[in-house]
């Protein structure tokens, strides 16, 4: 057994880290959001709720933070629906070629997020590349408006960087599912797609929950895609915190704003825990 | 030695012998090559399994059991010859197509659905009336004494209940054909000879065919009508258990399907000589192989009155005791016969005072079986 010096050396760091990092800025923020800015641009420490009340009553609070659960979802479908197809190509019939096609999908995470963002500001631009192309193929007479500065360019870029984020859960579980179940099934007269859906598909829920649980909060909590190729038309709540941590100068509204967030992205992660242990192996 | 050759003869001249000349063969396998990479697995491989008879693959790990199993069934396919089904073939048909159901070695349930739903399967993929599902998923699960554990989950399982269902889930469908890979395996010694008993009976009870893979000689013997034993791809001999222990048809197949003394003697003139050992034989003359099981070598007794029937050859002879081993009822003696001759008796716990000096060993000469001297390559 380890010594007692032991055991409490080894949590020290651990420990430190947390707090330092951790529950100290929350505690900060926490307080934040209760207080308010004066007409003379200070903090006044004077406890109240009128930061929360503001973010009920303000429709433009309302309007962002619908967009930024519609576009969370949207890239979460989506990312979803390129993953899974990839993903089970990959577990069950890349056989030789699965290592370099794990890699290429991997790829891009090994790549800047900046760099990415602006490679599609580059495709997506009025004189970008695939404007360009449109035009070329005159499929278009003049540049589409609509590809770039959109809620549309936004779900496009967000879905680009985290779909290998989903993909990730989804493979490790289509990994596990063991083979001679797949066999037991076809055994037992069901055909493909009725292996599909009734075996591997059950078995693979946990990696699809994992999966979309990592693109929607990703997204969700996501400032650079909007503000490189979102417009004004495709603000999403972080956006506000940025601007309320930064030129707006109201902490405690950004504050209050930040926790609302927190308590969506906890409670999401709650919910996605408990639906994986009704519908995991029993 | 070819496949073809004992399944015949067994078929022809054993008593017991499975199956009955006029039956017509439920699963054809015919020629059958299997290669893994450059390793051949399967070569060449012939066999009939009947209507309602329980066969046995017997052979080592690695003599491709499993494989032909899994060829059967559709999960590899194969690199040469057919497999037909009366007038079906089945080789090139997907598994969920093939009319034969398995029983995994590591009985493959579906954790994720309940013990009724997994036995309820394979009917609910054929669209069969929800009202049969239920009724014949029933009668299947009290057959293999699981009504109770309909509702239950898998995990809430013992691997021997776990067994249970895998059988009902596969015996559900009825098929004509059950494949059984090494199910028992997994069991402990207890628990397995109890399984193999409720296993042979089930067998009787809905008249299905059996073809059984089992590396366990003991457990082939037990259940099976016919025993296939097969050896580097290649079947060594076809034949009830009691035929092909009794007249094991290589020195392979008497090794392998229980123990034995293999004898090189010389054949002259009617009589055989190996070391010290001498008796008389109707093989021909030359070098021949004899198999000589530790149960057919006894003490001999001086009481001549106790001697069995008249037609009874028996051959004597010397030796000391070299070593014993304890086997509850009977002893396992290693006797040094001389010439470096050694032989293997298994003899009553009861008939050896003592282990000092020289005894007289006595067998019946007709038990002394010549065997071919196979080597596979």
């Amino acid at each position: 057994m380890y010594s007692r010096t032991y055991k409490t050396a080894i949590t020290i760091p651990p420990l430190a880290w947390v707090v330092a990092f951790l529950l100290i800025p929350y505690a900060a923020l926490f307080c934040y959001s209760f207080w308010s800015v004066s007409a003379s641009q200070t903090i006044v420490h004077h406890w109240n709720l009128g930061n929360y009340f503001g973010l009920l009553r303000d429709p433009m609070y309302r309007t962002v933070l619908a967009r930024s659960l519609l576009v969370a979802v949207s890239v979460t479908v989506c990312a979803l629906l390129l993953g899974y197809p990839v993903a089970y190509y990959l577990a069950f019939h890349a056989a030789k070629r699965k290592d370099l096609l794990y890699q290429l999908v991997i790829i891009p995470l090994w790549a800047s997020y900046l760099v990415r963002g602006y490679a599609w500001k580059t495709i997506l631009g009025t004189d970008g590349v695939l404007n360009g192309l449109l035009q070329f193929l005159h499929l278009t007479g003049h540049p589409l408006e609509f590809l770039l500065y959109s809620p549309f360019a936004v779900v496009l870029t967000l879905t680009h960087i985290y779909t290998p984020f989903a993909f990730l859960p989804i493979y490790a579980s289509l990994e596990h599912v063991p083979r001679h179940l797949i066999e037991a099934s076809h055994d037992l007269g069901a055909g493909r797609w009725a292996t599909f859906r009734r075996i591997i598909l059950p078995l693979s829920l946990p990696g699809i929950l994992a999966g979309a649980t990592f693109a929607f909060v990703l997204t969700f909590g996501d400032f650079l895609a909007p503000l490189l190729v979102g417009g004004s038309s495709g603000v999403m709540i972080s956006n506000v915190v940025v601007s309320d941590f930064g030129a707006a100068f109201d902490w405690p509204m950004g504050a209050a704003i930040s926790l609302c967030m927190l308590v969506l992205v906890v409670a999401l992660l709650f919910s996605t825990e408990r639906l994986e242990r009704t519908l995991g192996p029993r | 030695m070819t496949a073809s050759k004992p399944l015949a003869a067994s078929s022809a001249s054993a008593p017991g012998a499975w199956p009955p000349p006029s039956e017509p063969a439920l699963l054809s396998v015919r020629g059958a090559e299997k290669r893994f990479g450059q390793r051949p697995v399967l070569r060449g491989l012939s066999l009939d399994v009947a209507a309602g008879e329980f066969l046995t693959i017997l052979g080592e790990s690695g003599s491709g059991k499993t494989t032909l199993l899994r060829l059967i069934a559709g999960f590899d396919e194969l690199d040469g010859g057919e497999i037909w089904m009366g007038r079906e073939r089945l080789d090139g048909q997907p598994p969920y197509l093939r009319p034969v159901n398995t029983v995994f070695q590591n009985y493959a349930i579906f954790p994720h659905l309940s013990v009724f739903e997994n036995v309820t399967y394979g009917l609910r993929a054929k669209r069969i009336e929800a009202q049969e599902i239920s009724t014949r998923a029933r009668q299947a699960l009290a057959m293999v004494k699981m009504s109770e554990f309909a509702y239950s989950a898998p995990s809430h399982l013992s691997g021997g209940q776990q067994q249970r269902v895998a059988l009902a889930r596969a015996l559900v469908n009825r098929p004509r054909l059950l494949l059984l890979d090494e199910p028992l395996s997994a069991l402990d010694a207890n628990l397995r000879r109890q399984v193999q008993i409720e296993l042979k009976s089930i067998q009787r009870e809905v008249g299905i065919a059996f073809l059984f893979v089992t590396h366990d000689q003991d457990e082939a013997m037990a259940l099976s009508d016919r025993i296939a034993l097969l050896r580097e791809g290649r079947l060594e001999q076809v034949a009830s258990p009691r035929e092909i222990y009794t007249h094991p048809s290589t020195a392979y197949a008497a090794q392998f399907v229980g123990q034995t003394n293999l004898l090189q003697a010389e054949v002259h003139e009617g009589c055989a000589r190996a070391g010290s050992l001498r008796w008389p034989t109707t093989a021909p003359a030359g070098r021949t192989t004899f198999s000589l099981r530790p149960e057919s070598i006894r003490l001999a007794t001086s009481l001549e009155k106790a001697r069995p029937a008249e037609s009874v050859v028996v051959a004597r002879f010397r030796g000391r005791i070299r070593n014993q081993t304890f086997g509850g009822a009977t002893v396992l003696v290693e006797i040094d016969c001389g010439d470096s001759q050694i032989v293997r008796a298994r003899i009553p716990n009861s008939g050896l005072r003592s282990a000092e000096g020289e005894f007289e060993f006595e067998f019946n000469t007709e038990d002394a079986t010549p065997v071919e001297e196979a080597v596979a390559d």
